[in-house]
C-alpha cells in the first residue's frame, strides 16, 4: 500500500469536469477533448483512462482490465469497484493491451441495449483531421480521427459492432490526457 | 449569487457522487443510442414529480461550477417553476451563474419549449418530460412497449396518425408529436408544441431528456436526424397561432394567447420571453 498514488485532486468537481469531456466527446465522435484536470494513475494507466475510471465506475459496475497489479489496487481503491476476470462479464473493460474482441464483449439486448459494454481503450494518440472517415449520430458531415496505436482489425470489427445496432460495444479511446470516444451507432471507414 | 444565499451541508448540484455516477453511466449509453429509453435510479428530490424532477437530475449530473445555466417554462424565464429551479441550482451549486438570456446558457433546462433563438454547438437541452413512452397512449403495458421499440414496430402510432387524419383531415397533435431520431426509434419529444419539432432535427446542440416519475432518460446527439412521424401525402405541419406578437411584432414565433379582460378580449405574445424582450430592446434602440 505504500506507494498507492491518490485520485482526483477533488473528486466531486474533478469527476464531474472529466464526465463532461468524455460526454463530450460521445456526442461528437471522433473530436479530441482534453481533460482539465486528471489523476496521475500507476502505470502504465495514462492520465484519461485513470480520469475515465474513477468518473464513471464504482460498486455497481463490473471492471476488467488488463493493466498489472498496481493498477488494479489504484483502481480498487479508488472507485471500490467489483474486478472481474472474464471480459464477458464486465460493464467496463479497460484495456491497456492488446483488447479483447469486440464481439466478446457483452453487446446487451434488443430490449435493453444500454446493458452493453463501454470498452477503455489506450492507444498511443488520438489526432483530429486526418485518418479515419467517421460518420453517424453527432456529426454534421464528416469527422476524422488518426488513432496512433489502433489495434489490427479494429475498423472491421467495429463494421461487425456497429452492424448489430442498437446492440453494441461504445468505446472510449484515451492516449495521455486526451479522450475520444465511438458510439456504436458510428460508421468508420479508412480514410 | 451570495454565499448567505447557498445551502449548506449538501454535496455539490445536490445529488450524491454515487447517484451522479449513475445517472452520468446511463447518458452516455443514451447518447450512444438515440432516441432510446434508458431506465435510471430516480431519487426523491426536494420538489414533487411533475414539476421537473428528471429534468433537474439530468442537469445535476451534468453541470459544473463553469456552466451558465437556464431554466425555462412554457418559454418563459419567470414563471415560478422556471424560477424556483434557478434558484435551486444557485443554492446548491457554488460557483455556478444563472442567466434568462438564451445566447450565453451553456445549459438550458426547458420545460415544453426550445428557444426561439438557435442553439448553437457546446450548448446543452435538458428537457422535462413527464411521459417518455410514446406509446403510452396505444399501449400502456411497459413490457410490450420495450418489445415494440425492440423490433421498430411503429404501426400502432402510424395507425392513431392515420385515424385522426381519416376523422378530421389532419394529424390531431398539437404538442407532444412523435418524432424518429436516427432513423430508428420513436421518441417523445416531450410535450413542446409540433412548432418546435423542426428545431430538434440536426440540432448543433446536445438534447437530453429526464423523466423523473418514469424513471428513465434518453438522448439526442447533436447532428441527429430527428423526422416528425407522417405521411407522403400527409407531410407534417407545425402548429402556430395565426397572430402576431403584440409585445414585438414577431411573426414567426410560437405565442400564447393571453385574454386581456373579461369581455373577449384578446392578444397574442412571444411565448419566449427572453427572445421577445431581447427584439423589443432592439427595436427602443
Amino acid at each position: 500500500m505504500s506507494g498507492l498514488l491518490p485520485g482526483f485532486a477533488d473528486p466531486v468537481l474533478d469527476a464531474q469536469s472529466a464526465f463532461r469531456a468524455v460526454l463530450e466527446a460521445m456526442s461528437r465522435p471522433g473530436r479530441v477533448q482534453r481533460l482539465q484536470r486528471p489523476p496521475s494513475p500507476p502505470a502504465p494507466l495514462c492520465p484519461a483512462a485513470g480520469a475515465v475510471l474513477l468518473a464513471l465506475v464504482d460498486a455497481g459496475t463490473p471492471l476488467f482490465l488488463d493493466a498489472g497489479a498496481d493498477a488494479l489496487e489504484w483502481v480498487r481503491f479508488h472507485a471500490g469497484c467489483p474486478v472481474v476476470g472474464d471480459a464477458a462479464e464486465a460493464d467496463f473493460v479497460l484495456a491497456a493491451g492488446v483488447p479483447p474482441r469486440l464481439a466478446a464483449l457483452r453487446a446487451g439486448t434488443d430490449e435493453d441495449p444500454q446493458a452493453s459494454a463501454t470498452l477503455i481503450l489506450q492507444v498511443e494518440a488520438l489526432e483530429e483531421g486526418a485518418g479515419w472517415r467517421l460518420t453517424g449520430p453527432g456529426i454534421e458531415h464528416e469527422h476524422r480521427l488518426r488513432v496512433v496505436g489502433a489495434p489490427e482489425g479494429f475498423v472491421a470489427e467495429w463494421a461487425a459492432n456497429a452492424a448489430r445496432f442498437p446492440r453494441g460495444v461504445d468505446v472510449i479511446l484515451c492516449a495521455g490526457d486526451a479522450v475520444a470516444a465511438l458510439p456504436r451507432s458510428i460508421t468508420i471507414r479508412e480514410g | 449569487m451570495s454565499a448567505a444565499m447557498q445551502a449548506e451541508g449538501y454535496n455539490f448540484a445536490y445529488l450524491d457522487e454515487g447517484t451522479k455516477r449513475m445517472i452520468r453511466r446511463a447518458l452516455l449509453k443514451a447518447v450512444a443510442v438515440p432516441g432510446c429509453q434508458i431506465p435510471f435510479g430516480s431519487r426523491e428530490m426536494p420538489l414533487p414529480y411533475g414539476w421537473g424532477t428528471g429534468g433537474i437530475q439530468v442537469t445535476a449530473s451534468v453541470v459544473g461550477p463553469d456552466d451558465v445555466l437556464k431554466v425555462i417554462d412554457q418559454g418563459a424565464d419567470d414563471t415560478t417553476n422556471a424560477v424556483s429551479i434557478r434558484r435551486f441550482f444557485a443554492r446548491v451549486a457554488p460557483g455556478l451563474r444563472t442567466t434568462e438570456r438564451t445566447a450565453e446558457a451553456s445549459i438550458i433546462q426547458t420545460r415544453h419549449r426550445i428557444p426561439e433563438l438557435p442553439l448553437r454547438e457546446g450548448q446543452v437541452m435538458v428537457y422535462q418530460v413527464p411521459q417518455p413512452e410514446p406509446l403510452f397512449r396505444l399501449e400502456p403495458r411497459r413490457a410490450e412497449t420495450r418489445r415494440l421499440h425492440a423490433l421498430a414496430d411503429y404501426g400502432l402510432m402510424q395507425v392513431k396518425l392515420y385515424e385522426d387524419i381519416a376523422r378530421h383531415g389532419r394529424v390531431g397533435s398539437s404538442y407532444d408529436h412523435p418524432v424518429m431520431v436516427g432513423g430508428r426509434y420513436l421518441m417523445s419529444p416531450s410535450p413542446i408544441p409540433s412548432f418546435d419539432n423542426p428545431k430538434m432535427h440536426m440540432s448543433p446542440a446536445l438534447q437530453l431528456f429526464g423523466a423523473g416519475r418514469e424513471r428513465r432518460l434518453y438522448a439526442v446527439p447533436p447532428y441527429t436526424d430527428v423526422r416528425s412521424l407522417d405521411f407522403e401525402d400527409h407531410p407534417f405541419v407545425p402548429l402556430r397561432a395565426n397572430g402576431t406578437c403584440a409585445l414585438c411584432g414577431a411573426r414567426d414565433t410560437y405565442l400564447d394567447e393571453m385574454v386581456t379582460d373579461d369581455r373577449g378580449g384578446r392578444l397574442f405574445v412571444c411565448s419566449d420571453t427572453d427572445y421577445c424582450g431581447t427584439r423589443q430592446a432592439e427595436a427602443v434602440a
